[in-house]
């Protein structure tokens, strides 16, 4: 039998269907590559083999019965991050403070996945809390890029973009609070989707920023993307802040998708500092879908400069908040003390890293007593600046194209000492966040020392459909992202 | 915009963080760095724009006050550092002379 892991999502899912291989042959090929190879990537926190091939045996039963009912992806594996909560299996969210927590629920993009015959091959590294671009923050180890293993896979979602890039899984989820899914997509040479804010439930993710997170996917294709997408999507009671707007099914149809797609290119994303191969081959790829039948039209969101003093005050802001439930009290470590203050000053002192400890600090600061109009409700207004630039823009196109990153994957230590040239790989990723718009990462070729170069599409307000589309049809006709490293 | 070791250890106490002598010093000098970049914010003019707290415009769904099943206090507890009869045990809170 040919190699399980070289087919896509799609093409596993269609394997499975007409009963050229099980579930359990895929699952355990991939266990079996995991084993081999995950000791040079480190992409995996927790590799979940007992669990993976019991669902992957009941998805086997689901086949065996057959039906014109079952899922579109019964039976195929993929990875999850570790910052997404899976019913008995260890959670961690790439930090000590969680290192023994096993999560008594399921998340419910997850559990969405579950429920139509997806097998869970394992939980991936993250940055500590998603805090990070790189994975070195995870508080375990740092992720290598398959593509060139002495460099960062991207963050936070790393272990999932790796996984994804060195086939130790077809596909896998990630989180996109600050370009939490696109940067390592682009980094790993994949793609990532990061949803509309509100489009797919956080019920289960360990929040960090309650205003900014969201559920998102990396694959080998924008249509692998999307069909893990459109099962997760969709309001959930237990998500207040989930919107109950349908979500359609997406039928690629062709290259017709993309004639007369107005395609905005913003000047504010072509900036001093950017890498010339990254520019290079994004302006590329601007040309291509313009010879695919798009119209490039040159846009402004003038208030793109101010998103990362925005962000780094909301972000850390919503942390300082949402990570104070880590108090040794309910979950998680605890560093024993006679008196009660001390114990929770001695376990958060102790549990978190140097980054999350970072944030925390300057959240604190932010929303403390004398401080609060300066920085974050000054912050919290900026950020209205930065939406309407995107709904001016979108009145006039359909989609915006822009690079994810200044840069291509870099070596491990390159920032450190200075987390303001680490914060700044996040640019170009941050204002469709501070925005709520989706944003789709997918490669468009090298750079000279063969790294990967990804580019973004960012969409109006639930307008996956039409990032997912304009992308499958460039995908279509260009080799990017078909050939993954040998590892 | 440089802050002082004072300042430093007063956040450390609000956001319950045990730092170190080392932490605080580099922290002193991260956190000023971060908070003059972030000034350029004041550049702005806002006094006529909205702070922005959610995404969507949209109302947030409230669901509907029907009952439903909860987890038991048995798996609540079961990742707690310390429990006992299904409580949470902590230091005492209050002291003898209060």
């Amino acid at each position: 039998m040919a190699d399980l892991t070289e087919l896509t999502l799609l093409q596993a899912a269609q394997g499975l269907r007409s009963k050229d291989f099980s579930s359990r042959e895929i699952t355990q090929a991939y266990l079996e590559r995991i084993e081999r190879l995950d000791g040079k990537v480190k992409a995996y926190l927790t590799v979940t083999a007992e669990l993976a091939l019991s669902q992957a045996k009941a998805a086997d039963d689901r086949l065996a019965k057959g039906g014109t009912d079952l899922p579109p992806l019964l039976g195929v594996p993929l990875a999850v991050k570790d910052v997404l909560a899976v019913d008995g299996v260890r959670t961690t969210c790439g930090s000590k403070i969680l290192e023994n927590f096993v999560p008594p629920y399921t998340g419910t993009a997850v559990q969405r996945l579950l429920d139509a015959g997806m097998v869970v091959l394992g939980k991936t590294n993250t940055d500590e809390f998603a805090m990070g671009s790189s994975t070195e923050n995870s508080a375990y180890f740092t992720t290598a890029n398959p593509w060139d293993l002495s460099r960062v896979p991207g963050g936070s979602s790393g272990g999932s973009a790796a996984s994804v890039a060195g086939r130790l899984a077809p596909a896998a989820l990630g989180t996109d609070t600050g370009g939490s899914v696109r940067q390592p997509a682009a980094f790993c040479g994949v793609t990532g989707l990061k949803p509309t804010y509100g489009r797919v439930s956080r019920y289960g993710l360990i929040a960090y920023g309650s205003s900014l997170d969201s559920v998102g996917v990396l694959g080998r294709s924008a249509a692998d993307a999307a069909a893990l997408y459109t099962i997760m999507a969709g309001v959930d009671p237990l998500d207040s802040t989930s919107m109950d707007i349908p979500v359609p099914e997406i039928k690629f149809t062709g290259e017709d998708e993309i004639k007369g797609l107005k395609v905005g290119v913003p000047a504010e994303y072509f900036i001093e500092g950017i890498q010339p191969a990254v520019e290079e081959k994004v302006r590329a790829a601007i040309a291509q879908f313009e010879e695919l039948g798009a119209e490039i039209i040159e846009v402004s969101l003038p208030h793109t400069k101010y998103a990362l003093p925005v962000y780094y005050l909301i972000a850390p802001a919503e942390a300082s908040a949402n990570l104070a439930r880590f108090d040794g009290v309910r979950y998680g470590l605890r560093v024993e003390s006679e008196d009660m203050i001390d114990m929770f000053m001695e376990t958060r002192g102790a549990g978190f890293g140097e980054e999350v400890k970072r944030r925390i600090m300057l959240g604190t600061y932010a929303l403390s007593a004398g401080y609060y109009d300066a920085y974050y409700g000054q912050a919290q207004k900026v950020r209205t600046l930065i939406q309407q630039d995107f709904l001016k823009v979108f009145e006039q196109v359909d989609v915006i194209a822009a690079p994810v990153a200044p840069t291509t994957a870099f070596k491990p230590g390159e920032h450190r000492d200075d987390p303001l040239a680490m914060y700044l790989e996040d640019v170009f990723t941050l204002p469709a966040n501070l925005a709520g718009v989706p944003g789709l990462a997918f490669p468009t070729g090298f750079d000279g020392d063969g790294l990967p170069v990804g580019m973004q599409l960012m969409g109006k307000h639930f307008g996956e459909e039409t990032l997912l589309k304009a992308v499958h049809v460039y995908q279509q006709a260009t080799e990017w992202g078909k050939d993954l490293p040998e590892v | 915009m440089s802050l002082t070791k004072e300042e430093v250890e007063h956040i450390a106490l609000l956001a319950r963080l045990n730092l170190s002598e080392e932490e605080k010093e580099r922290y002193r000098g991260q956190l000023s760095s971060i908070l003059e970049h972030v000034a350029q914010l004041q550049e702005l003019d806002t006094a006529n724009v909205k702070p922005m707290s959610s995404v969507l415009a949209e109302a947030l769904a409230l669901r509907a006050d029907i009952p439903g099943e909860s987890l038991t206090q048995e798996k609540l507890t079961a990742n707690a550092p310390d429990a006992a009869d299904n409580q949470f045990k902590v230091p005492p809170v209050l002291d003898n002379e209060g």
